[in-house]
């Protein structure tokens, strides 16, 4: 199939940036997405160009590290993945196909597609790991029975990938998802349970100082989630603040 | 020869790693404060490694090319990772673990690493579940195991099919709380591009910042490789796109030896390339070999009707499939080890009875899974005469249950429905068990450099076991490394902050700068990818699932023509200050294009067939093993390291002997 | 809420839907109180006069009332501030009603609205009490010929055709408002349980629709029968 492609070109962070057309030819229905691109970059390096710059590293939608709005959405039209495995069976013969980072205060513009997330690795560092150290000497792995449907339910959370979809996607470029989703992982687990209330503190504070805007409960993120986290994530970090705020010194 | 000293341990191997932490010099908590340690990677083997030399007090900077540390290719591991915990009380225990590993290997990995990993396995667990990691848990809240290939027991901990995320999002949080602290400097987007040597010893690296092109001096007491493998040699592989050897490769030039690059993991259960355009590819789990079975037709028309569509494979009748695993390793069935897997489906193909339009795709059918789980599960529901079409809604629901987001996986990507039309799978290049020679220590033979995970040529000899790459890595940052360096580092508490205004700082600068320079200077006329495509079909066609002498000579002349090409005609758009992805894909083809030459060279020299490494010149020729791999002990029972010393060609080779003591050495048989 | 450092995002949202709830109560109680006119013009009367001049209701209740309204206003204009600050640069391409319904995505404008009618409303019916009441000093709560005029006075309210217009319009932006506050409430206090959410969300719906459809069905009611 043909494509015309529009993409954001923005040289670096302190260039304005723009919109540019590129024509694609012979797209094949089993490509990824990312490796049409791959093919626009072929022909601009053979002509000379410079390539559009995008993140993306496993192309197996698990490391998290590509991003991309494509037509108005986080990671494409299709449901449950990452742009790396979008297909372009998505797409006919003709489209017209935007392509822009993802926006948010708290996620600037690196170059063309390209976009800053370590405001998520700020966030993980106030508060979302448990303060055990690595000598060996923890109590054996079975030592606390963990009910089945916690654990399934703490996995379920800790899929997130940390891609940046859900702050894209939200109309306030909220993080509560992603914070939700750590939140919850160990708020589910014994193990977290320690720690819980100044995780809850100091990860939410941390996500208001890198510029995330508020939840108003769309539930876009959790249409766009990848990895299908739940909102029941955000009402448990909700509760889990909740509690804190009251119950802590 | 003398050169190599493995320092592996006296006294009774299951005594070397304790009696040895008893005797080595450790560092004082108060001196640690003055040392810096740098990290190159951080997937599970450097990021556990960062969070736990920053726990003890050095100060830790660690370096990736990602934009966080998660997002290391550790992330993609989905089966499992193995411990010996025997919680299953099916008769596993740290000898079993350590017998497996080193038969798994082929009998070419060093006793003494393999016994410690063993040994440290089960702490491996105990740690990561302190840590928060949601393992998979059974209705009584302990935790579950699968069995995975090339084993008798059940030893396989694991997270739905993402095992390694949920691992390596450990090391990532124990890694913040040490960046919080301040514990570690965390370099996000850099990417090493040289080890500086100070009296010989790794005094510091140069990296370059991707975003700002920045060229950068970083010191430190001790540098630890911890960059992965370099699967990536061979174009397509499950590898990551960035996956690259240039740090391990910048080290080799700089005087570590390079151990066994020819040892290669070509993993059996992959989705099928699909076209010229395809960029990677991407692994179906080794755990659902525990549930689907492995088949080509019998015959060949039915191939034929199959790939012209007029078949459907569900269509074809029992008898006439060839469920070729099961056929020829009766003992191990569809969990032989990768290697054989792998060779069995070529074997196949090459007969001409691939099942896809390409001629390289096997079956991996779940219908027999789905209809014994479905009948199991009506049994426990108490449903009586349960329709084939009740059993076989019941069945699905289990598996889907136990691989739901690896079905999901494939569908996004094939289009077709794994639940009722069989998968189509074929081999990929994986998993690199060759790497840095380090010794007992994990020192490389560069003093004060480090290499561990997948960076060093490993525990895994000629052949890694499925979930064993996890459990390496981890056991390595985790429970190893911290002992090791702190025996090196106890030398160097009053050395003070290294200088980076050294000469030897200077010139390795200047090395990185002039190459940047060339590259974006060059002006050719072809991409970076027109290059690394060309190798890797070279190294695929030549010194892939099967080696043999003359394709090996080829392949090494072929290798250095198309290095020769790169350099006079390679185009790097753009400029070397500010991002430039190009720029630093050239930099990674252009060291792979110097790998793969001694990759080539030491399959040429291992005139053995053993693990990865198959040469057609070395097969049984009778007997009950007939047609198999042929190990050659009393010639090759040794690890290959190469010095480099100036150019690929004129690698050095260097022997360490392997003796086994512990393990008497056997034909490896699945049968 | 608050950690010393001002209110965190989590904490606004909490805030937001106490007051939601808050004024989830008085709606019911409001619309249950004016559905009476329907049935009984008499004990419309004697409740509204008892609601007029009940101290608690008028010097505690009607205060905070007030609170919860001025609250639930000026926090729901912070929050879109802030929610439009946290991303300065617009999409070219965005298709918002891919993932998320019309209502949860224009809260402030429905809100607005309804705080338009707001207006009205009060200049209809709360500033004329206000004057009789306190002003004027007439806490009796009759008229000229001596009977309560409550009811009186709403059907005189609902004699002109665009007033009931804009107050049928009114309602049918709270309906909406409703629609997504009235479950996002629940959410935002941390209520989301696989068992009830489904059940509370059927509840919102049918509470975001039923209750302003008795507020315009009183109005409707008393518009159509006004000759009579």
């Amino acid at each position: 199939m043909n494509l015309t492609l529009k993409i954001w070109r923005q040289k670096d962070s302190n260039d304005t940036g723009k919109m540019v057309s590129y024509n694609v030819t012979d797209i094949s229905d089993h490509m990824s997405f990312l490796e049409m691109l791959d093919v626009l970059n072929e022909q601009l390096v053979n002509s000379g160009d410079a390539p559009v710059a995008f993140d993306h590293d496993c192309r197996e939608g698990i490391c998290g590290m590509c991003s991309l709005q494509i037509n108005g959405e986080a990671h494409g039209p299709d449901r449950g993945v990452t742009t790396c495995q979008l297909h372009m069976r998505m797409f006919k013969d003709g489209d017209t196909i935007t392509i822009e980072p993802f926006r948010a205060k708290a996620f600037p513009v690196i170059k063309d597609l390209v976009v800053d997330r370590s405001a998520f690795d700020r966030i993980q560092q106030a508060g979302g790991y448990i303060s055990v150290n690595t000598s060996g000497n923890t109590q054996d792995a079975n030592s606390i029975p963990i009910p089945k449907a916690d654990a399934d339910e703490a996995m379920d959370a800790a899929t997130c990938i940390g891609c940046g979809a859900c702050v894209a996607t939200c109309k306030n470029a909220s993080a509560m998802l992603f914070v939700g989703a750590k939140v919850s992982q160990y708020a589910l687990l014994p193990q977290g349970r320690v720690e819980a209330k100044e995780r809850v503190m100091n990860m939410v504070n941390q996500m208001d100082k890198e510029g995330f805007g508020n939840c108003t409960n769309t539930g876009a993120c959790e249409v766009e989630c990848p990895k299908g986290i739940s909102l029941t994530t955000i009402a448990r970090m909700n509760r889990e603040y909740l509690s804190a705020s009251v119950t802590k010194d | 020869m003398s050169k190599l000293d493995s320092k592996i341990p006296g006294g009774p191997i299951k005594d070397k790693w304790t009696t040895y932490k008893d005797k080595i010099n450790l560092v004082n908590p108060a001196n640690k404060r003055h040392i810096d340690v740098i990290v190159v990677g951080t997937g599970l083997a450097g990021g556990s490694a960062s969070a736990t030399l920053a726990e003890l007090g050095y100060n830790v900077k660690a370096f990736c090319y990602q934009d966080s540390p998660r997002r290391a290719h550790s992330i993609a591991a989905q089966g499992g990772i193995n411990a010996a915990k025997n919680y299953q009380g099916d008769g596993d225990s740290n000898y079993r673990l350590f017998y497996d590993t080193v038969k798994g290997g082929d009998y070419r990995s060093r006793e003494a690493n393999v016994h410690r990993l063993a040994e440290v396995s089960g702490n491996i667990i105990d740690q990561c579940v302190a840590q928060g990691v949601p393992f998979a848990r059974e209705y009584g809240g302990l935790l579950d195991n699968r069995s995975f290939g090339g084993v008798l027991v059940s030893r396989t901990f694991y997270a739905k099919g993402q095992t390694g995320q949920q691992l390596l999002l450990g090391a990532y949080s124990a890694m913040n709380r040490q960046i919080a602290r301040g514990k570690i400097e965390m370099f996000n987007r850099h990417e090493m591009l040289d080890v500086v040597i100070v009296d010989g010893k790794a005094r510091g690296i140069i990296a370059r910042n991707l975003v700002t092109g920045e060229i950068e001096r970083h010191s430190a007491h001790a540098v630890v490789i911890a960059s992965g493998g370099y699967g990536n040699v061979y174009f397509l592989s499950t590898n990551a796109m960035g996956s690259n050897v240039t740090a391990a490769w910048k080290a080799h030039k700089r005087g570590a030896f390079f151990a066994n690059p020819c040892y290669t993991q070509i993993h059996p259960t992959c989705i099928p390339r699909s076209g010229d355009y395809q960029s990677k590819l991407t692994l179906m789990s080794e755990s659902l070999r525990n549930d689907g079975r492995i088949w080509v037709p019998k015959k060949k028309e039915d191939v034929e009707a199959i790939r012209s569509g007029k078949l459907k494979p569900t269509d074809l009748k029992e008898e006439d499939r060839d469920y070729y695993l099961e056929r020829r390793y009766p003992a191990f069935g569809n969990l032989v080890p990768r290697d054989v897997a792998s060779r069995a489906a070529k074997e196949r193909c090459d007969a001409g009875f691939g099942v896809n339009k390409t001629g390289e795709a096997v079956y991996l059918d779940f219908q027999s899974a789905i209809e014994r789980y479905g009948a199991e599960q009506a049994k426990i529901q108490n449903i009586e005469n349960a329709s084939h079409a009740k059993i076989v809604e019941l069945g699905e629901k289990v598996v889907e249950a136990k691989y739901g987001n690896l079905f999901q996986m494939y569908e996004k990507i094939v289009d077709e429905n794994p639940y009722k039309t069989p998968m189509m799978i074929y081999p990929a290049t994986h998993y690199t068990m060759g790497g840095v020679w380090v010794d007992y220590n994990l020192m490389t033979t560069i003093p004060g450099c480090y290499a561990i995970g997948e960076a060093n040529f490993s525990d895994h000899g000629a052949n890694r076991l499925g979930a064993s790459a996890l459990m390496q890595g981890l056991a390595d940052g985790y429970f190893v490394l911290p002992y090791t360096i702190g025996h090196y580092l106890a030398d160097d508490i009053r050395t003070g902050k290294i200088s980076t205004d050294s000469p030897e700082f200077e010139e390795a600068e200047k090395n990185v700068t002039d190459r940047i320079n060339q590259l974006v200077n060059n002006n050719g006329t072809k991409s970076v990818d027109y290059f690394h495509k060309r190798l890797g079909k070279v190294m695929w066609d030549k010194v892939g699932m099967s080696r043999n002498e003359t394709g090996l000579k080829e392949a090494i002349e072929e290798i250095r023509s198309i290095r020769d090409e790169f350099w006079k005609d390679v185009r790097v758009p753009g400029a070397a200050d500010g991002m430039n992805t190009e720029l630093e894909k050239a930099g990674r083809v252009a060291d792979f294009l110097e790998l793969g030459e001694l990759f080539a060279k030491d399959a040429l020299n291992r005139n053995e067939s053993c693990g990865g490494h198959f040469r057609e010149e070395s097969v049984e020729l009778d007997g009950e093993q007939k047609g198999e791999a042929k190990r050659d002990d009393v010639n090759y029972a040794y690890v290959a390291a190469w010095e480099y010393t100036g150019d690929p060609k004129d690698a050095v080779l260097h022997k360490e002997q392997l003796e086994f003591n512990d393990i008497e050495l056997k034909q490896r048989s699945y049968k | 809420m608050s950690t010393g450092k001002g209110m965190t995002s989590v904490g606004r949202k909490v805030l937001m839907a106490l007051s939601g709830f808050f004024l989830l109560i008085f709606l019911l109680q409001h619309s249950a109180i004016n559905f009476l006119s329907v049935i009984s013009p008499d004990m419309f009367n004697e409740v509204s006069h008892f609601m007029g001049t009940n101290p608690v209701v008028q010097f505690a209740l009607q205060p905070v009332l007030a609170f919860g309204v001025f609250f639930h206003l000026i926090m729901g204009i912070v929050l879109e501030m802030q929610n439009r600050n946290a991303r300065p640069i617009k999409y070219v391409d965005n298709r918002p009603g891919a993932n998320a319904s019309w209502m949860s995505r224009n809260m402030i404008i429905t809100g607005i609205m309804v705080m338009l009618f707001l207006a009205i409303h009060f200049y209809d019916f709360w500033l004329p009490e206000l004057n009789v009441k306190f002003i004027k000093g007439d806490m009796t709560g009759l008229n000229t010929e001596g009977q309560y005029r409550y009811y009186e006075e709403l059907r005189h309210k609902f004699v002109d055709p665009i007033r009931v217009v804009l107050y049928v319009l009114s309602f049918v932006f709270l309906s909406l408002h409703l629609l997504h506050g009235f479950q996002s409430a629940f959410q935002s206090v941390g209520f989301n349980h696989n068992k009830y959410t489904p059940t509370i969300k059927k509840l919102g719906n049918i509470y975001a629709i039923l209750i302003p459809f008795v507020f315009i069905f009183i109005a409707v009611y008393h518009f159509i029968t006004k000759t009579a």
